[in-house]
């Protein structure tokens, strides 16, 4: 249900919207806070898992599909405790997309870091980041499908 | 009034310019010191901190909104009144990437004047790596009354203008990777998107990365180690003229630091404009390759 996986990004886009600029980081700590640990499985497996190199710092991304036509995306995203910045935005994605299905996280508009009104507490490099991440889940589903 | 606060010996040409951790660990409740954690990754204060350490952030509070330059006197004033900080205040900076960001943060407070400003050897991790107290309460601040000063960039700073002037002229110190200075790329390791449109160096820049200044626990080699590296084998030799670039400036605010005072070279610049300005930039000479390469007729 398209409408419906937008309506999880869209409440959280909301959430940074409504806060006074200032709170904005706060809040993108609390993503970084509470990004889940990747599964057992996973421990000491990162090179397994997509290297995101337009970041920062290293990030990994593994996602897991259910066997249906329009599959179920679960998202793993590791990344470590000193790049706080690159974990929020990992845990806004995580929380935004994960669990949705393919075509509504291909249906998820690019400038999706943009709108979390933090282009001015941060670097256009972080934001950049940001949207290298979502573009590689995107190619991964692609990849998945085709 | 001022209360001096001890400066740590060491062999640097500068000792009170630098600190170790233990002394920080001393003297950071010292009423005449505010510790102030510039990091790249501005979320990472929050996460934990030194206790009583101010944030400063490097993008939002030391650059203009609209120009591509230093905030002015008014607002610097206003920033550092606004951290505790007055004219004769002792500010120690330490933060993450082996103090890139701090030094940054440091060299522009000393374009400002501030005389007694420091640097924490080893920064943020080494702090973490010896176990010390690390908090994420923010401390409160009593605001100080500092002065509108002027800038003065004609030292400590060079612009594009002068570094073309320069080349044939002054030794020029590259610090980015050994793959940035050959042209190979035109970025740094897992920071792709900040490329430029032509990759080299400027033309007779000796290769220094930064990093060889570092130990592998971020804290400074030793005078001795960095003489043989920047002195003899970056052909610096006593000349007390020097220019240091990298990409956006904060790793060569690292090896400014270096230069100016651990190695007390008199006249060091930092060229902030750096590989992000002159790769960019119409009308300007580059050297592609592992060699300095020759001064354009």
């Amino acid at each position: 249900m398209p409408a419906q996986t937008l309506q999880v990004l869209d409440e959280i886009i909301t959430d940074f919207q409504d806060l006074p600029e200032a709170d904005r980081l706060e809040l993108l700590l609390e993503f970084s806070d509470n990004l889940p640990e990747p599964p057992e499985r996973y421990a000491g497996h990162e090179d397994e898992m997509e290297q995101v190199t337009e970041c920062q710092t290293p990030l990994f991304l593994a996602l897991e599909y259910s066997e249906d036509e329009d599959p179920i995306v679960t998202l793993i995203i590791s990344a470590p405790p000193e790049a706080p910045t690159t974990r929020g935005f990992a845990g806004v994605l995580v929380e935004g997309l994960s669990g949705q299905r393919a075509s509504a996280i291909l249906a998820v508009p690019d400038d999706i870091p943009n709108k979390l009104g933090l282009t001015n507490a941060l670097t256009p490099l972080r934001l950049r980041g940001m949207s290298a991440l979502l573009g590689r889940i995107k190619r991964n589903i692609t990849t998945h499908l085709s | 009034m001022t209360t001096s606060v001890p400066v740590e010996p060491s062999d640097y040409a500068h000792p009170e310019k630098l600190v170790s951790t233990k002394w920080v660990a001393e003297y950071k409740d010292h009423p005449n010191v505010v510790l102030l954690e510039s990091n790249e990754d501005t979320l990472l204060y929050s996460t934990g901190h030194i206790p009583g350490a101010v944030k400063i952030d490097w993008h939002t509070e030391l650059n203009d909104p609209v120009t591509r330059d230093f905030i002015g006197p008014e607002a610097f004033a206003k920033m550092a009144s606004s951290k505790g900080i007055g004219r004769d205040t002792t500010v120690v900076f330490y933060g993450d990437k082996s103090n890139w960001w701090a030094a940054y943060a440091l060299w522009v407070f000393t374009l400002y004047g501030h005389e007694d400003v420091r640097l924490m050897n080893g920064g943020r991790d080494k702090w973490i790596a010896e176990g010390r107290e690390i908090t994420r309460d923010v401390p409160e601040i009593k605001t100080c009354d500092y002065p509108v000063v002027q800038r003065d960039d004609t030292t400590e700073r060079a612009n594009k203008a002068q570094v073309l002037e320069s080349i044939g002229k002054l030794p020029l110190i590259d610090v980015r990777s050994n793959s940035e200075y050959t042209g190979e790329t035109t970025h740094m390791a897992g920071y792709p998107q900040e490329g430029t449109l032509r990759g080299g160096h400027i033309p007779t820049a000796e290769s220094v990365p930064w990093a060889t200044a570092a130990n592998e626990d971020g804290t400074f080699k030793s005078r001795e180690e960095l003489t043989k590296l920047y002195t003899e084998e970056a052909n610096l030799g006593q000349s007390d003229q020097v220019i240091a670039y990298c990409r956006i400036g904060e790793r060569s605010a690292h090896t400014w630091f270096v230069l100016r005072y651990l190695l007390g070279y008199e006249s060091v610049r930092n060229y902030d404009g750096s590989w992000t300005e002159w790769g960019n930039s119409v009308g300007v000479p580059i050297v592609v390759g592992e060699e300095p390469g020759e001064a354009p007729n």
